[in-house]
């Protein structure tokens, strides 16, 4: 019963902040490109603030799969960072803690082009 | 069309237009946008629980959520499905971490044809890069603002 009260608290998190990005779309018209860099900056800044840990106690991964959360594990990156290492921390933290998604997004989103095929039809 | 011939005047007409011309319904957008992308964050958590229950840590498990999302949006790309389900949800295939990586597979297929470099190399990037530079660029904002209270107090 516990696991389905957070899986549950999981959808309406993740479902909510993508609601906002959806508002977001059809009010304002922000490509997807400014949504995702929208998002991310508000989830560092949030997570700065110490208000989106809240949010991620409550909704798990419902607050860390989408890309402000993202920027969660960036801030709190560069936040521990820095209570260990002092100044470096500015420079290291961020990366560090974000290394595993940018290194698997680089190496996957280059093997895949390497085997797919373009769509001409298709381009946006 | 002459549409004061159908008995309509401009306030009438205009309804008449608003009526036939398809709606960006809001309220249906969300609703979508709201399921896919809390599927998708569920999918996120059924991963994190298999990591934890197999002996990671919590940032572990949580760096194994973003590795797998990652690549199973790279795979859906790579296969055109992902952009049929981003016509659907809008948003919820846009804001979770699997659209940062659709956003990286798609013009890095799209300008293959411009070779290995300046095709996949410098097109990958092309939407991340932002992101990757506000993200990074506002995480080291925030560790010089903890790094001077730090040294204030």
């Amino acid at each position: 019963m516990d696991i389905l009260i957070q899986y549950l608290k999981v959808f309406l998190t993740g479902g909510l902040i993508c609601v906002i990005g959806q508002i977001l779309i059809d009010k304002t018209k922000l490509t997807p490109a400014r949504i995702l860099v929208f998002f991310v900056t508000a989830g560092v800044i949030l997570t700065g603030l110490g208000i989106y840990q809240y949010i991620v106690d409550f909704g798990g991964t419902g607050a860390t799969v989408p890309i402000s959360g993202f920027g969660y594990c960036l801030a709190t990156g560069v936040i521990e960072e820095v209570e260990k290492e002092g100044a470096i921390g500015i420079f290291t933290g961020g990366i560090k803690a974000a290394a595993g998604g940018i290194s698997a997004a680089i190496i996957f989103g280059y093997l895949f082009a390497l085997i797919s095929k373009p769509d001409i039809k298709d381009v946006k | 069309m002459n549409y004061t011939k159908m008995g309509m005047n401009d306030k009438q007409y205009k309804e008449y237009v608003e009526n036939k011309s398809p709606k960006s319904n809001i309220i249906k957008d969300c609703i979508i946008a709201f399921i896919i992308g809390g599927f998708i964050c569920v999918i996120g958590q059924i991963i994190m629980d298999f990591g934890m229950n197999n002996g990671l840590d919590k940032k572990s498990a949580s760096t194994l959520t973003s590795i797998s999302l990652i690549f199973i949006a790279a795979l859906l790309t790579s296969l055109k499905l992902y952009a049929k389900i981003g016509k659907v949800a809008g948003a919820g295939s846009i804001v979770p971490i699997t659209g940062f990586s659709n956003s990286i597979v798609s013009p890095a297929i799209e300008y293959k044809t411009e070779g290995i470099i300046l095709g996949i190399g410098a097109n990958m990037f092309k939407v991340a890069g932002p992101v990757l530079v506000y993200g990074i660029g506002s995480s080291i904002l925030v560790g010089l603002v903890y790094w001077l209270i730090n040294l204030c107090s």
